[in-house]
Parts: C-alpha cells; sequence; structure tokens
C-alpha cells in the first residue's frame, strides 16, 4: 500500500477535516482522514450512520453539502488540489474524470427527462462526444449492465423505469464520460435482496471491464468485502482501521473492527417445538385484500409459547399485512386467527382489552413508535396503569422495574423524553411498553432495521433473554436474512401474498429449497470476498440470473 | 456468545445520547436573548398593545365616545376637561379629535380594546370549531372525514370576504353576527390545517400502538395528538389572528363592521379620510396601529416557525 | 382522466356555490317584500310584490329560474333603484377585470423575478431584507397602503388622481393612467404573497436530490437552473400565480372603494350597504365564479406542467 509510483496514485486525502453546521453552531463531522486510492482499485469505505462516509466520498469530488464545509487538509486528484483549484475548474473534473452514483436512483434522476437525455448531457456538455455517438455509447453500456431492452429503455422517464433498473441506469450515467474515478454512496441500500445482487454483480463488473477506479460506501460488510480491494473502517468521523479486504476480514486488528465482524455470530439456541404442544397463535386459512385488491392468499401457520416464528420476504410479499391481520388492523375476507384455540374477533376494535393486550406489537421506526412528547414514564406506565389498573408507587415500582429489565436505569431514564435517547434505547423503550402489558405474544416488525449492526445485535440479545425469562412467544417480520438465523426457531417465507415455504430453522438453511426460497437465501452476501464471483458462475450455469432479473 | 460482548452492545448503544432536557423556562429565556431583532421588536409591540387595551380606562380622562371639542381639531389642542372630584383640569389632545369632535387618542386607545377584543374572540372560536373538526376528521377517518372535508372544500371555494358580505347583508351588521359569520367562515382554514398535520401525526405508530392498546377517542386525540401539533397550530394562531384583525378592520372600514359609536379602528379610518386630501396624516394613525399589530404578530410568528422547524430538523 | 376530474368537481362545487348564494336569502328574518317596504307593508302590497318577484313559487323553482336567468345574464332587479342588474353590472365589471389585469401585469412578473432572486441568494442579506419588507406589507390592510399610496403620490407629489373615476369614453391610456394608484395598491399586497410562495417553492426545489446530481455531474449553474430547476418548476409557479390572481379578484374590493373606482366591488359594499340582496347575490355569484374557475385552471394547469402526469408508465 506504499507505493511510490506517483503515476499510479489516483487520489491522496492528507488530514481530511469537514464541519457541520447544526442550530448555527459549527461542529467537526470529520476530524482527519487520509485517503490512498490508485487507479482502478476500488477502495470501500464502512462504517454506521454517522461516520461522514457520505462526506468523505462527496469531498473526493471537492464537495461540500449546503450546511457543510471543508475546513482542512488537502485533497490531490491525480496531481490536482481540488481545494486550490477554482470552482470552475471543479466543475469541469465532475462528471468527466470523477462521477458519482447516488444512494436513492428514483430522487437523483430528474422528472422531466428521459434517462438517456440525462445520460448523454454529460458528454455533450463537457464536450466529451456529441450527443449521437454518446446515444449510442449509452445503449451499449445498457446492456453490459444487464438492462432489458438496452436499444429503447434509455427513452423512457425515471419513473416508468423501477428501482434496481434505475441504479444501473444511473451507473451507466456516471459511465458516460469513463471517469477515472466513481464514487458509489450505497448504490444498493434501498433495494431488495434478491435485487441488490444483480445491481452489485453488474457494477462489479463494469468497473472491473474499464478500470475504473471506485469509492464503494456502504455500512454492509458483506456487501464491500465483495466490492473492495481494500476496506477504511471509518467511526464518528476518524480512520478506525485499513488494510486490503482479505486481511481485515480475516484479521481485523482493531477492538471495533472485531465487533463488527462479530455481530452476524450471534445464534439463539433452538430446541424445535414438541409437536404434541398446542400452538398460542395460530393463524388459519386467512385471505385479505386492502379494497379490492389482494394482498393474502391462505396464509397459515402457528406460533407456540417461548417460540419465534420468523417471517421472512421482501417487500410487497404480504408479511407485514400478515402482522396487520393478527394485530386486527386488517380483518381478514376468510379465515381468522386463533389464540389459545379461541377465534379472536376480525377488527381490533371488536376485541376485549384482555385480548388486545396479549398481542403486542414492536415496530421498525422506534423514532415513531413511541410519542415524542410523552416521558419515558408515561410511555412505560400506560399500558401499566390502562391494563392492570396500578397506580401511585405500585406504578412507580413497576415502571422502575421494566426500566432495570431492558437494561436501561430508571433514575437516569425515567423522567426523559424519547428525544433525549439514542435509537437503540428508544426500541428498548418500546420493548418495555410492549412488555408492560405483561402479553404471551409480541410481534416484531423489523425491529433491528433501522438500527446499526452493534446496536441491533444488543437488541436481538435482549429479546432472546426476556423470551427465555418470560417464556414469550414471537413473530418476527424481516427482509434480514442474518436475523432470522440469529433468532428464529420456525422460519415462514413469503412471496407476493403466499407462503411458499415453512419449517424449523435447521431445515430451512439446508437444501432442498423451494425455488425461490432459494433464490432469496443464495442473495444474501456472505463476507466471503469471493462470494459473488463463484454465485454469479453458479447461477450463470443455471440460468438463475435471466429469471430473477424478469420479474 | 460471552458476556464482555454483551456490555460491548450496551456500550455502543448508549453512545453519545442528547442531554437530557433543562428546565423550559430557562431554554425560553435563552431562546428569547437569541430570537432575531425582529421577533424582540415583534414581541415588544404585542406586550405595549395588551398594555394599552386592558388599561385604556386609566390612560385617559375620557369616555369612549365622549364629544370634548369641536371636529378635526389639530394636534395639541388644549380643552378644559371636568375632573371626577366636580373640578375642572386643562388636558391637551395630543392627537387633536376626529369627525365628531372626540379625542383621537381616547378613540385609539378603546379602539384597540374593541378590535384586537373581537378579533381574539373570534379566532378563538374559529380555533374551537375548526380544530376539533380537524383532529377528529383525521383521527376517525372514513366518512366522517369525507363529509367534512367536501363541505370545507365547498366553503373554501367561496372567497372568505365575499363570503362575509354576503352573510352580513342577510344577517344585519350585528357584533354578534359579524362573530359568527368571521369565526364560521375563518375555520375552514384552521380546520385544514388541523386536519393535514393530525394526518402525519395520526400515520405514526405510536398512534397505531395506542388504537391497539384499546385506548379511547378522547385519549388519542387529546393525549397523543393534540401536543404533538401544537407548535403548528399556535403560529397558525397567531396568522389567523391577523387575517381575521385585518378582515374585521377591511369590514369595518366598509362600514359593516362595529357600528357606531363604538370606536374602532377600521371605522376611524373611514369616519376621517377626508383629511387625507389635506395632507394631514390623522386618519392614517388608526391604520398604521393596525398595521403595526399585525407586522408584530407575524414577526413572532415568523421566528417562532423558523424555531420549531429547525428543532425538528435536529432530530 | 385527472384534468376531466377536476373539471368535473369545479362545475360540482360552482353548483353548490350557487345554491348556498340562492337558499342564503331564504334565511332572512321575514322575506325580501318585507324587507324592500318595511314598516309601511300591508298584506295586499306583500302579497303583490310576492307575486311579482316570485317568491310565492317554491324553493327549488325559484331557484332553477334564478340559475336559468343568470346563465342568460338576467340577474334580476334591483331592489333600491328598480333597474335591471345586469345594467348595473355591465361596464362596472369591465372596469373590475381592468382594474385586476393592470395589477397583474405588473405584479406577477414583479413578483417572480423577485421571489427566484430571494430563492437563489438565500440566507443573504438581500433575502433577509426582502423577507422582513413581504411580512410587513402583507401585514399591512390594503386601505392603509392605499392610503398611503394617496398621500404621497396624489396629496404630496401630485401625480395621480386620489379618486380613479374613469368611464366608458377614456381611452385604455387614459384608463390606466387613473387606475394605476389602485393597481399599485393591488400590486404591493399581491407581490408579497406570490413572491414568498415562489421562493418557497424554488427553494424546494432546489433541495432535491437530482439538483445535487446535476451539480456533481459537473454542469454549470446556469445550466442546472435552466434544464433541470426549470421544467419542474412550472408548476409550483402556474399555481402560485393563478392562486394570486384569485385572490386579486377579492382584494379588488376595499381598493375599489378607497379610490371610488367604479368596479363591481364598490357595487357590492355599496348593495351591502342597502341590503339591496338581489345585486348582493348577482355580485356574490360574479366574483366567487371567477374564484372558482381560477382555482380550478391552477389546479389543472398543475396537473398539466407535472412531467410525471404528462408521461404516464
Amino acid at each position: 500500500m506504499t507505493s511510490s509510483d506517483n503515476h499510479d496514485m489516483l487520489l491522496t486525502m492528507r488530514g481530511l477535516r469537514i464541519e457541520g453546521q447544526s442550530d448555527d453552531e459549527w461542529s467537526e463531522i470529520v476530524k482527519g482522514v487520509d485517503i490512498d486510492l490508485h487507479r482502478g482499485e476500488v477502495l470501500g469505505l464502512i462504517g454506521e450512520s454517522g461516520a461522514g462516509k457520505s462526506t468523505i466520498g462527496l469531498a473526493a469530488m471537492g464537495y461540500a453539502r449546503p450546511g457543510c464545509k471543508i475546513s482542512g487538509g488537502e485533497i490531490i486528484f491525480d496531481g490536482i488540489n481540488l481545494l486550490e483549484i477554482s470552482e470552475d475548474e471543479r466543475r469541469k473534473l465532475r462528471g468527466v474524470r470523477i462521477a458519482y452514483v447516488a444512494q436513492s436512483a428514483a430522487a437523483s434522476f430528474n422528472p422531466a427527462h428521459r434517462l438517456i437525455e440525462q445520460f448523454t448531457e454529460g458528454p455533450v456538455e463537457h464536450g466529451v462526444s456529441n450527443r449521437a455517438t454518446a446515444e449510442s455509447d449509452a445503449k451499449t453500456l445498457y446492456g453490459k449492465l444487464l438492462l432489458p431492452d438496452p436499444d429503447n429503455i434509455g427513452y423512457r422517464y425515471p419513473h416508468q423505469v423501477s428501482g434496481g433498473q434505475l441504479q444501473r441506469a444511473m451507473t451507466a450515467m456516471a459511465m458516460a464520460c469513463r471517469p477515472d474515478l466513481i464514487i458509489f454512496d450505497e448504490p444498493t441500500t434501498a433495494l431488495d435482496v434478491t435485487t441488490q445482487i444483480e445491481v452489485l454483480a453488474t457494477i462489479k463488473n463494469i468497473v472491473e471491464e474499464f478500470n475504473t477506479a471506485a469509492i464503494y460506501i456502504t455500512h454492509d460488510l458483506a456487501v464491500v468485502a465483495q466490492m473492495a480491494d481494500r476496506i477504511k473502517v471509518l467511526r464518528f468521523g476518524e480512520t478506525v482501521e485499513e488494510a486490503d479486504t482479505r486481511t481485515i476480514m480475516s484479521h481485523p486488528t482493531e477492538d471495533y473492527t472485531k465487533t463488527l465482524w462479530a455481530v452476524r455470530s450471534f445464534k439463539k439456541e433452538s430446541e424445535g417445538v414438541a409437536k404434541s404442544v398446542k400452538p398460542l397463535v395460530s393463524v388459519k386459512n386467512v385471505t385479505a385484500a386492502y379494497g379490492d385488491v389482494p394482498v393474502l392468499h391462505e396464509v397459515s401457520f402457528d406460533i407456540y409459547r417461548g417460540k419465534t416464528v420468523a417471517v421472512v420476504g421482501e417487500s410487497g410479499s404480504g408479511k407485514s399485512t400478515t402482522a396487520r391481520v393478527i394485530t386486527g388492523l386488517l380483518p381478514p375476507r376468510e379465515g381468522a386467527v386463533y389464540v389459545n384455540e379461541s377465534k379472536l374477533p376480525g377488527d381490533y376494535r371488536r376485541r376485549s382489552k384482555d385480548q388486545l393486550r396479549h398481542a403486542q406489537m414492536i415496530y421498525q421506526m422506534a423514532d415513531t413508535a413511541v410519542n415524542p412528547r410523552h416521558r419515558i414514564r408515561d410511555i412505560i406506565g400506560r399500558p401499566v396503569a390502562f391494563y392492570l389498573g396500578l397506580s401511585g408507587n405500585q406504578l412507580e415500582q413497576r415502571i422502575r422495574d421494566l426500566l432495570s429489565m431492558i437494561e436501561l436505569e430508571p433514575d437516569v431514564y425515567i423522567d426523559r423524553y424519547p428525544g433525549e435517547l439514542s435509537g437503540g434505547q428508544k426500541q428498548r423503550i418500546c420493548i418495555a411498553r410492549a412488555l408492560a402489558a405483561e402479553p404471551e405474544f409480541i410481534i416484531c416488525d423489523e425491529v433491528t432495521s433501522a438500527l446499526d449492526q452493534i446496536v441491533a445485535e444488543g437488541i436481538l440479545k435482549l429479546l432472546d433473554r426476556l423470551q427465555r425469562e418470560l417464556d414469550l412467544a414471537y413473530m418476527f417480520i424481516t427482509h434480514d436474512l442474518a436475523t432470522v438465523r440469529a433468532i428464529s426457531d420456525e422460519v415462514v417465507v413469503m412471496l407476493e401474498g403466499r407462503i411458499v415455504e415453512q419449517g424449523p430453522r435447521e431445515e430451512m438453511f439446508k437444501p432442498p429449497h423451494h425455488k425461490y426460497t432459494d433464490l432469496l437465501l443464495s442473495s444474501v452476501p456472505e463476507m466471503d470476498p469471493d462470494w459473488l464471483d463463484e454465485l454469479m458462475a453458479q447461477r450463470q450455469r443455471e440460468g438463475v440470473m435471466e429469471s430473477a432479473s424478469s420479474s | 456468545m460471552t458476556d464482555n460482548k454483551d456490555t460491548l452492545g450496551q456500550t455502543a448503544d448508549a453512545v453519545a445520547p442528547p442531554p437530557p432536557r433543562k428546565r423550559r423556562l430557562s431554554d425560553t429565556l435563552k431562546a428569547l436573548r437569541k430570537a432575531p431583532l425582529s421577533a424582540k421588536f415583534g414581541l415588544v409591540v404585542i406586550v405595549f398593545y395588551v398594555v394599552m387595551a386592558i388599561f385604556a380606562p386609566v390612560l385617559t380622562p375620557f369616555g369612549e365616545s365622549e364629544i370634548v371639542s369641536n371636529e378635526y381639531e389639530p394636534w395639541g389642542v388644549e380643552v378644559a376637561h371636568e375632573t371626577a372630584g366636580g373640578g375642572s383640569e386643562t388636558v391637551t389632545l395630543m392627537l387633536g379629535t376626529d369627525n365628531l369632535g372626540r379625542d383621537m387618542l381616547t378613540r385609539l386607545l378603546y379602539g384597540a380594546r374593541n378590535t384586537i377584543g373581537i378579533a381574539l374572540l373570534t379566532t378563538c372560536l374559529a380555533f374551537l370549531l375548526g380544530g376539533v373538526g380537524g383532529i377528529l376528521a383525521a383521527t376517525l377517518g372514513g366518512w366522517p372525514d369525507q363529509i367534512l372535508s367536501r363541505i370545507i372544500d365547498v366553503l373554501m371555494a367561496i372567497p372568505a370576504l365575499i363570503f362575509a358580505l354576503l352573510l352580513l347583508t342577510i344577517f344585519g351588521t350585528s357584533v354578534t353576527t359579524l362573530v359568527l359569520v368571521i369565526a364560521v367562515l375563518d375555520s375552514t382554514r384552521v380546520f385544514r390545517l388541523a386536519r393535514a398535520v393530525s394526518l402525519n401525526v395520526v400515520v405514526m405508530d405510536f398512534i397505531e400502538a395506542a388504537r391497539l392498546r384499546g385506548e379511547g377517542l378522547g385519549w388519542i386525540t387529546l393525549r397523543e395528538i393534540l401536543p404533538n401539533i401544537m407548535p403548528p397550530l399556535v403560529a397558525e394562531f397567531g396568522l389567523r389572528f391577523c387575517f381575521v384583525f385585518l378582515t374585521i378592520a377591511s369590514l369595518s372600514f366598509l362600514g359593516l363592521g362595529l357600528q357606531p359609536p363604538t370606536a374602532d379602528w377600521g371605522s376611524m379610518v373611514r369616519d376621517n379620510a377626508t383629511l387625507i386630501t389635506y395632507g394631514d396624516i390623522t386618519p392614517l394613525l388608526p391604520a398604521a396601529a393596525i398595521a403595526l399589530l399585525t407586522v408584530g404578530v407575524n414577526f413572532v410568528v415568523d421566528w417562532f416557525l423558523h424555531k420549531t422547524s429547525g428543532l425538528r430538523d435536529d432530530q | 382522466m385527472l384534468i376531466a376530474q377536476r373539471l368535473a368537481l369545479g362545475f360540482l362545487v360552482l353548483f353548490v356555490v350557487s345554491l348556498i348564494i340562492a337558499a342564503g336569502v331564504d334565511a332572512l328574518p321575514g322575506d325580501l317584500c318585507q324587507e324592500m317596504q318595511g314598516q309601511g307593508a300591508t298584506v295586499e302590497t306583500l302579497k303583490a310584490c310576492r307575486e311579482e318577484i316570485g317568491l310565492d313559487k317554491s324553493l327549488p323553482v325559484r331557484y332553477v329560474e334564478w340559475l336559468g336567468g343568470m346563465l342568460k345574464g338576467d340577474f334580476g332587479t334591483s331592489l333600491a333603484n328598480g333597474r335591471e342588474i345586469s345594467e348595473l353590472i355591465g361596464t362596472r365589471l369591465q372596469n373590475t377585470f381592468f382594474l385586476a389585469i393592470l395589477a397583474a401585469l405588473i405584479s406577477v412578473p414583479l413578483a417572480l423575478v423577485l421571489g427566484v432572486l430571494a430563492a437563489l441568494y438565500r440566507n443573504g442579506i438581500y433575502d433577509r431584507a426582502v423577507n422582513v419588507v413581504t411580512l410587513s406589507s402583507i401585514s399591512f390592510p390594503e386601505f392603509f397602503i392605499a392610503y398611503i399610496l394617496i398621500l404621497f403620490f396624489s396629496v404630496n407629489l401630485g401625480w395621480f388622481p386620489s379618486l380613479s373615476n374613469i368611464s366608458p369614453e377614456m381611452s385604455i391610456a387614459e384608463k390606466a393612467y387613473k387606475s394605476l394608484l389602485p393597481a399599485l395598491t393591488l400590486t404591493l399586497v399581491v407581490v408579497a404573497h406570490m413572491m414568498r410562495m415562489t421562493r418557497a417553492s424554488i427553494i424546494n426545489l432546489l433541495a432535491s436530490p437530482y439538483i445535487e446530481m446535476a451539480t456533481l455531474k459537473g454542469m454549470t449553474r446556469r445550466r442546472i437552473i435552466v434544464k433541470h430547476a426549470l421544467p419542474n418548476a412550472w408548476a409550483p409557479i402556474v399555481n402560485v400565480v393563478v392562486l394570486n390572481l384569485a385572490y386579486l379578484i377579492v382584494g379588488v374590493v376595499i381598493v375599489e372603494v378607497v379610490f371610488v373606482y367604479p368596479g363591481l366591488g364598490e357595487l357590492m359594499v355599496d348593495s351591502v350597504r342597502k341590503r339591496d340582496i338581489p345585486v348582493v347575490q348577482a355580485c356574490a355569484t360574479i366574483f366567487a365564479a371567477t374564484y372558482i374557475l381560477l382555482n380550478m385552471t391552477a389546479d389543472i394547469l398543475s396537473i398539466i406542467t407535472n412531467p410525471r402526469m404528462l408521461h404516464p408508465k
């Protein structure tokens, strides 16, 4: 990594400092970061939210978002100091020699222009090419990125194209001037796993084909392992560790890096369900619809006391709708939900207080799941007072017990507002609120997907401990198979409102699978840097790719 | 899974929690000190008006519609005035007299009382009607929302001033009709806003959680929704007050608002308007009084909106 | 499809509003004839009067007749002087539109330019100054602005007349000259609103990720504004303009009274004072219809100018 060959060095950052403004005060969000990037090399920037990785990525283009400013250090791109040249000179580099691929392609394409117009704009305006040449080049690149109908797709408007296709079209656009460097800012974060893998594969191919250097920004370790030659771990605007991918994956040196690597290793003890036990909750032949649009078809599964059922699927698979049917927010058209073998009314408004109490819910976004204007005391205390009728000292004591149970110090937190807690703490409050009702059964709707990995790990462990202590049944809704592997006893796989496969966890992670389960399972990125290449080769042989991209 | 992992998870979880909220009073004072000049100016103006309105009878020796001299006396003229004790004193009429020989300053002070009082009453009524309606429509959804919203759509399709003129023709121009008509017309805007901001809150998961807990409508609207929509509602109250205030002043100016001999800024402008053609600015004073107050309120609301939306950005 | 929906809705609202205006009269404590004849009314004269203006017929019949009359331009007769209302309204309506158009011609370009500038130089001194000035001018009652203009431009400087007594024989230029002060008053009121709305929608637009993307593609500032911001700005801008035109139509009422401008607003206020209900009804209907049609136009234009609507999936 200490190559002294200057011709080989594309980008050098020394002591980069960036300040951000909030409430009229400036504070440092990037605190002296160094970056060395060689031609044709892919550097992965990884870190949790607030690590400053996007800000650094944009700084590589000499750009700071409104409300941010580059306050120190130097950025040398191919011998040019980006901070010393004029804005107009920087502008002439952008799009031509350094290009950018944004996280949300849907928002980053101008809705008023066709895709191909936005493609050709760069080369034409920068005088790299003329319109006709650029258009035919666009079609070539669309083809290389495996977009369907590459000769015509460019003439569509952004809102006429799907998310995964847009992301590939944006990569093509970034390639338009054949830049030396592309910044990929979480390009696949907003996509489903099966779509993500295709986008990853095409991005990887094209970057290799043109020998373009890239900075790949993500919070997903397994993704970066596939894409990057070298990985830099960031935290709070500082470098934690940097090494080439294989080294850092197998032998991380810093503690923080090790914890990042370790979070995926949590796995609860699963004993399997004794078949003689009666289920606590039974979903039987449920068919449901929003208005005239059917969303669930003949869904049936059981949840046992003290056990966790993970419901897995991509967006639109009906997994959250299933939860809405169980809670009574969406009464089913046919079928019903049974608790302890007695049928629940379809509409929550017709359920008794006790029926409501026994099915509690924890949400994905803890931010919106607690009332920001209520104190922790009121948030947790309300179900206690409402269901159990406690008041005064008994109520106070119960709230404190609950706070201790979720590992938050009662004296410190009881009178705070949610805004004064971190994301993980808020999620713990939501768990406490669910426990306050003393339920038998809790629905967890993507409870960890909005959290950073370490925090998510803490939440999973807490839920596991509580399950063992209180003999709770969980229904765990998630799109993340790592979470499924960690916490489930049984797995239900959903696709387009139907259950495609269900069974105990150990069986589900062993072949043979239903075709879709197979696709889903194999699409989850693994830490092995060779995984993507091997999988793509395998899929090519089996022809899975075509069937997937047509969906 | 060893225990040291668990503690690591804990520390990461507890990373940089925001500091606990300090006492609200000192926060408010601090915010006030940091407020821009325009907002401070607005606050001073509002306080000044409120004092004037409350203490009007103490601040002037004359009655609201007492004739003290000849009409259209210039500024600074001196008149004899009977004191409460039966004696006589000389009083300087700083702003002269109006078209009927009443003291302009006295009329201005009482005008503050009447105009602000009625505008405040009307705004409160409008908020009661529109606020309750809007929050209920958002919370209940379904057909109650549909019906209420369609009624409001139609009412809002007619320009308010025109509608007010029509209704005042039909029902006559008494204070009660004035307040009712303007309150009802203005409540449509409050309804729209209250419904819109409530809808933003109603889709939040904590409302769903409250519903699934089995909470009643009262708890959901008053305890869950209301505290979250207070900032926009308070700001809107300021804006609506200005609007109502201007509407009443305009109607009075047209001779359709508060009826004589009640002192009122709008009609004072109209009654003395002829003076302007002689270059005398006296009739502009009540108009300026109206303008100053609405400017003041607007400045404060602008700052408040900036402040609350800024706070939201932080989170 | 959406446009058809919006059209249908607009006409439905028009219909309902006409119903409200027509039915309002029935909310009178007595009826029109009692109102007209006051203390001197006898049973016979009341009966005769009711037959004459059709009050003996049922409400729906009267409504249909009234609406039919309106559509044909027959608004009935004035209670105050017995003249045909259409006669009273004719030239006044033209005058009012003349004033509104004059004000719009000054205010729309002014507001758009000022608003876009404020958005482009956001948080600069210009922006802050403009914010204070517009906030103030929104807060001023129309008659305050009107009298200040009179004080300066007609009393002190003597440039313009304080009364806008225009008549149909005058040339357009002369009319415009006499209507300039009322038009300026309206402009001052409307520009503030329009400018603030323009500024807000442009700022909103410039914060879009696709504008950042264009910056990161190395496009010039000029091209970003013209090619990337502008095509998406039409919808909000058109909306702002038309909404404020609707506002102009209403704002006209007070300005006309101050300047004794022979327009529809002045007639309406005059008739409200005399409680001349048929005239008020007719004026209210015209104002409301114009307002509703303009709002409908605003919605339809913003549907048309939205690229997502232009190129459906």
